[in-house]
Formats: C-alpha cells, structure tokens, sequence
C-alpha cells in the first residue's frame, strides 16, 4: 500500500476537546504577557482591550484549524498524519518500523481526560521521518493506540478491532525511601537553579527590585554587617538546602507513583515504564527491540551507592530522561532492573565481572587529566592574578585523583550474549549491550595510543548514541575482543599468529 | 621494552588503495588553509608593517607546503578498502587510524558523492551506512568508475538481505 491510497481504514480526527485545551494551552503560555500589559497599563484602555481580544480569537481560531487540518490513520503497515492548513505536512512511519510509544499528560490535558502520543521510530532512511506526535487524543484512545501501535503483528491483526488489556506482570515500583537519592542527581540541582532563575526573571519582569521587599532587604543589610565568611557561609547554607528542598520536590513530581511492567502482546512483549504526579507519562519499549541496558551513576549518586538503569533502544528521545526505566535507586536495585528487563542473569549483563585494563591505560588516563590541569596552572601563574596562581595549584591533586579513579572504572567483557563495557569517573556508565544489536565493529589508534600499544573498540549499534566503546585496551586484546563480538566478522583480516610482530 | 614499541593492531591492511589521484585531491583541498593562514598574516605586514611578519608568513608558507608534499603521500599509502562476500573492510585516518568492519548483512543505503574537486578529477566517495548513526563507512577518493562499480555490486548484495538490528 503506498502512503497515499485513498482506500484502506479510515482518517481520524484528533479529540474534539483540544478545540478547547489548545487554545487554553497557547493562552497559558500568553498569561505572563497579559499580566504585563495589565500591571504596567493603566486599567480599561479600549486599545489594550482591543488588542487583547483579537489575540484570543486568533488564538481560538488557530486552534480550530489546526483540529480541522490534523488527521491521522493507522493501515496495515503504517501510521501516517497529517498536518497544516498554508504548511501542509504529511509524516508517515512504517509500522515494523515502531520502536516506542511515549503517552504524556500534562496537568491541562489531564483535567480534559487527554494524552500526547508520541511514536518513536528507527529511521530507515533520511527521507522517512523518525517518529510522530498526536497532541492530543483521549486517554482511552492512547492506550488503545499505544497497544495497537506496539503490536508487531500488523498484518494479521485487523487494526479495528481492539486489542484485549493484556496481563501486565510487575517488574519494579517505587519505594519511597529511594527519596534520599533525589539530592545526589545533578539534574534536579540544575532544575533548581533553572526554576531560581525563572523565578528571579518573572520578579525582575514585574518591575521589583528584590531589595524593596523588606525581608530581603533587613536581611541583606544584616549580612553585609556580617564578617565576609559568615555571609558566604549563610547564604551556600540557603542555596543548599533550597536544592535539597526542590530536588526532592522534583524527584516527587517525577516518580510518583511509577510502576515498571511487562505486558505480553500479539507478536511480542513491551516494557512499560508509567510515572508522574502532575505529569503523567508513560513509556512503552518494544522488548524485541530492546538493545541492552545502560547502568548510569553520576559521581554524587555512585557516592550515595545509588544508580540508574536505563534501555537502549532505537527510538527514544535523547534528553536526561530518555529511556530511564527506573529513578535514581539503589545500586542492586538497578542492576536488578536490567536484569529483570533484558531477562538475564545480573552476572551475564551490567554485574559481570569485568576484566581491567593495561597499565598504559592507567597512564593515559592520567596523563589526559594532569597535562591540561597542568596548562591551566602554568596560564594563570602566567598572565594571571597573583593568587590565582597558587590557587590553582589545587586542580593538579584533583586531575591525579580524576585520572585515576577513571583508570579504576575501566573495564570489559564478553558474556554469551552480551557486550559489557564500562568507563567515566564523573559519570560511570555500565552498558551491557546485546551482540545481535552490533551493526559493526571500529578499531581506532591515535599517534599516542600507538605508543601506548592500546587501541579503542568501539561497537556500533542502532541503539541509544549510536556506538558504544571499550577503551584503552592492548592492541592484539582489542581485535579479539572484536573479533568475539560479532563472530567471524573479523577473522578474514586477522593478521595469522605466526606472521606477527615477534612478542617480547 | 613494549612500552616503547609501536604496537599496531593485529589486522591486515585491506586489499585496495584508492586512486592515485586521490593524492591531488587532498593537496588541492588543503590549499585553502595557505590563504585562511596566510592572509591575516599579509594583512598585518601590510598594515603594520612589524618586522615579525615576514618570518611568521615565510614559516606559514613553509609549514603548509610541506603538509601538502608529506602528509597526502601518507595518507595515500594509509587508506585503504576491501569488500568481501560477508564485509566491507576500510582503513583510514593519519594521527588517528580507524579500521572499520561493517558486515554486509546490515548495510542499509549505499551512496555515492562527487564533489567539485573531485568531479575534476575524476573521483567519487562511497559512503555506506548502516542503521547507526555512527555507523556509516566511507572510502573517500575513490576512482569514479571503480566507485559506480563498487555501489552497484554493494546494492546488490545487500537488497537481499533482511533485517538491520535497529
């Protein structure tokens, strides 16, 4: 069937109810500007009004278009939708083509009973698009379509009829005292520091100097009073615990109520990740297509001995939350996790014991950390002020303790069916990739890894960032390691035993 | 002892070098560095006329012209391809070598490219990609018939086969 017959099933129309949450949504996203325009004007200027209500009907009527103008269907072998009155855009994704189902629920779409679909798709080619979104259809509808859509039998499977709830068998939920985790994850630090500044920028947008609040300022003139490291010491004290505060809130908000399942389709069985207090999401991963499994521990939460797992997987979005299957837990918890997804042993997958690596790596790990310490040092003692010379002094003990714990992390191995690697210091990632997901093997040696008689393996896969590598491995270990991983794939180029380079 | 000794990987250089030719090309496309280098350089003479910048513009010079007379020769010698029944196979790269092993089985697309430079002199670069977004495997430099040739046989290969581990 070519993307354009007219036959097969029918076009549907995205739910009525946007006609009201899309307009209600942009109007939302107007709100602070309207608040300006009313605060800094004075009261009922029939220009303002004016202005205001020709901004509404452009807003209700933008939506009505773009309810008009949306539909999708889903055929036997592709999902198409189609978009735009003066733009027309139409996208269509082949069904064996799906990899993901993400269902969002904003709190507006949660009050109209409503949920984004978001599909995602391992790209065939540049010219297929890789995925689509449905903003919005019923909550009902997105289940449906999200059990349709992950069905990997769509020939077979007549697309009206729906699909029966399937069983859903509990592989992991939220225990709350994985809340001591939430402080230890530099994203929730960050979206702290993000929500501080849209905070300070509606204040500072509204026309208010923080110092004509009076607290703020009685408090300011009390710490300017103050020695200089009573007010540092005070105002590091606020900012933390306003971080710990937020990042609990945040970790709150996120995996309320999560819930990790397997659900048995026609044609394959998916992972189903659902969470959100405000928010609702839901992720769906095709278990077929799932690649393997990524042990993520930023610095903070390998102290904290917790971690994360996510999936590997074609189709997931990229940002910080791409593909996590659980929160920041416990570390066995995580690796429990992998196992429970990727149905293996931990021992087979992120828990193998892995092999370490050569001394040279431990030289070149050491080397790449100290020698820009080091120029940093010499620059500022250099052109510098007098004390930051001697102040920066402090960076070359931290480079040592960085190159080394890097050095530590190192480490590989092949198990039956997996591909482990693991590296990073400020943020130890542990990947256990499937071998029947390796689409190519990469030998790569720089000048002074030649030296070093190390090479890097990189395994290049569809999923997640497109390639994993194993580093600073010996040379003869590295093609082998290659060679394993995809068996046969480098045989034919292997230079014979006897013909090698004689070994010291 | 080891640790002073280049240590190569165990792997054979691949069957094939790219066209002689290929040495023109490179040379020709590192041309531009001369004026990206040199003319900021001319410019201050002209200027300020310092005494310094004669010398940094005969060393300038100096520098890209022997680039351009060593380092496309190496890179010559290094490149290096070959296909087989179950692999495409290529070696490349000067400071950093890269030998890259796609199987046949998972290639996707198979493109070939012309630039201008290499319109004129009558070579082509094969670019086959796989479904990874880091998978793609090039041989630049290639002989524009040996790269026709080359494509179609690739294509043919892999039309029959199914399944690319996305």
């Amino acid at each position: 069937m070519t993307p354009g017959d007219p036959a097969g099933p029918p076009w549907r129309r995205l739910d009525p109810r946007m006609l009201v949450v899309g307009p209600l949504g942009s109007l939302g996203r107007l709100l602070p500007l309207v608040l300006i325009l009313m605060i800094t004007g004075g009261g009922a200027d029939p220009a303002r009004i004016g202005i205001a209500v020709a901004a509404a009907v452009v807003v209700v009527a933008a939506g009505v278009v773009r309810w008009r103008t949306t539909r999708y269907r889903i055929t036997a072998e592709r999902v198409e939708l189609h978009t735009g009155w003066l733009r027309r855009q139409r996208r269509s994704v082949p069904r064996d083509r799906i990899r993901t189902v993400d269902l969002t629920a904003r709190l507006l779409h949660r009050a109209f009973g409503l949920s984004v679909v978001q599909v995602g798709a391992a790209s065939g080619s540049p010219l297929e698009s890789a995925g689509l979104s449905l903003d919005a259809v019923s909550t009902a509808e997105a289940d449906l379509l999200r059990r349709e859509l992950l069905s990997r039998s769509p020939a077979d499977a007549p697309v009206a009829a729906a699909p029966e709830a399937p069983e859903a068998e509990p592989l992991a939920r939220l225990d709350w005292s994985w809340l001591r985790f939430a402080p230890l994850t530099f994203s929730s630090i960050a979206g702290i520091g993000a929500i501080g500044a849209t905070v300070f920028n509606l204040v500072d947008d509204l026309g208010v100097d923080p110092r004509d609040i009076g607290a703020v300022d009685d408090a300011a003139d009390r710490l300017g009073a103050a020695p200089l490291w009573l007010g540092v010491l005070v105002v590091v004290t606020v900012l933390l615990v306003l971080a710990v505060v937020g990042s609990l809130l945040l970790y709150a908000e996120r995996w309320y109520d999560y819930r990790l399942t397997r659900e048995a389709g026609d044609g394959g069985s998916t992972l189903r990740v659902k969470r959100g207090l405000l928010t609702r999401r839901s992720l769906s991963v095709s278990e077929q297509r799932l690649r393997g499994a990524e042990i993520v521990e930023p610095l903070l939460l390998r102290a904290g001995r917790g971690a994360q797992c996510r999936a590997l997987s074609t189709g997931l979005s990229a940002d910080a939350q791409g593909g996590a299957l659980q929160p920041p837990a416990p570390r066995g918890e995580a690796h429990r996790v992998a196992s429970a997804a990727l149905r293996a042993h931990p021992a087979e997958i992120t828990g193998a014991p892995l092999r370490t690596h050569p001394p040279a790596a431990r030289t070149r790990r050491l080397t790449r950390a100290v020698v820009p310490a080091a120029v940093v040092c010499a620059g500022l003692f250099a052109v510098g002020p007098a004390w930051a010379g001697p102040l920066s002094l402090l960076l070359l003990p931290l480079a040592v303790l960085l190159g080394l714990d890097r050095y530590a992390q190192l480490g590989h191995e092949l198990t039956a069916r997996f591909l482990v690697t693991r590296q990073g210091s400020l943020v130890r990632r542990t990947v256990a990739l499937q071998r029947d997901g390796v689409l190519g093997m990469t030998v790569r040696q720089s000048v002074f890894q030649r030296r070093a008689g190390v090479v890097t393996v990189e395994a290049v896969t569809a999923a997640g960032q497109g390639g994993y590598t194993v580093l600073d491995v010996a040379a003869a270990d590295g093609v082998a390691l290659a060679d394993a991983t995809v068996p046969r794939l480098l045989t034919p180029f292997l230079v014979p035993e006897e013909a090698r380079w004689p070994a010291s | 002892m080891i640790s002073t000794m280049n240590v190569e990987p165990p792997l054979r250089p691949p069957a094939h070098r790219v066209s002689p030719r290929a040495v023109r090309w490179w040379q020709l496309r590192a041309l531009p560095w001369l004026v990206v280098l040199g003319a900021p350089q001319l410019v201050m003479l002209l200027t300020t006329g310092a005494p310094v910048w004669p010398w940094t513009l005969a060393a300038t010079v100096v520098g890209v012209l022997a680039y351009l007379l060593v380092v496309p020769r190496i890179l010559f010698r290094i490149h290096r391809w070959e296909i087989t029944d179950e692999a495409v196979y290529t070696l490349s790269g000067w400071l950093v070598r890269e030998w890259r092993i796609a199987p046949i089985s998972r290639v996707q697309t198979v493109d070939t490219q012309h630039g201008p430079l290499q319109q004129l002199l009558k070579l082509a670069t094969v670019t086959v990609t796989t479904a990874s977004s880091r998978g793609a495997v090039k041989i630049a430099g290639l002989d524009a018939g040996d790269a026709a040739e080359l494509a179609r046989t690739l294509t043919e290969t892999t039309q029959a086969t199914p399944g690319d581990a996305t």
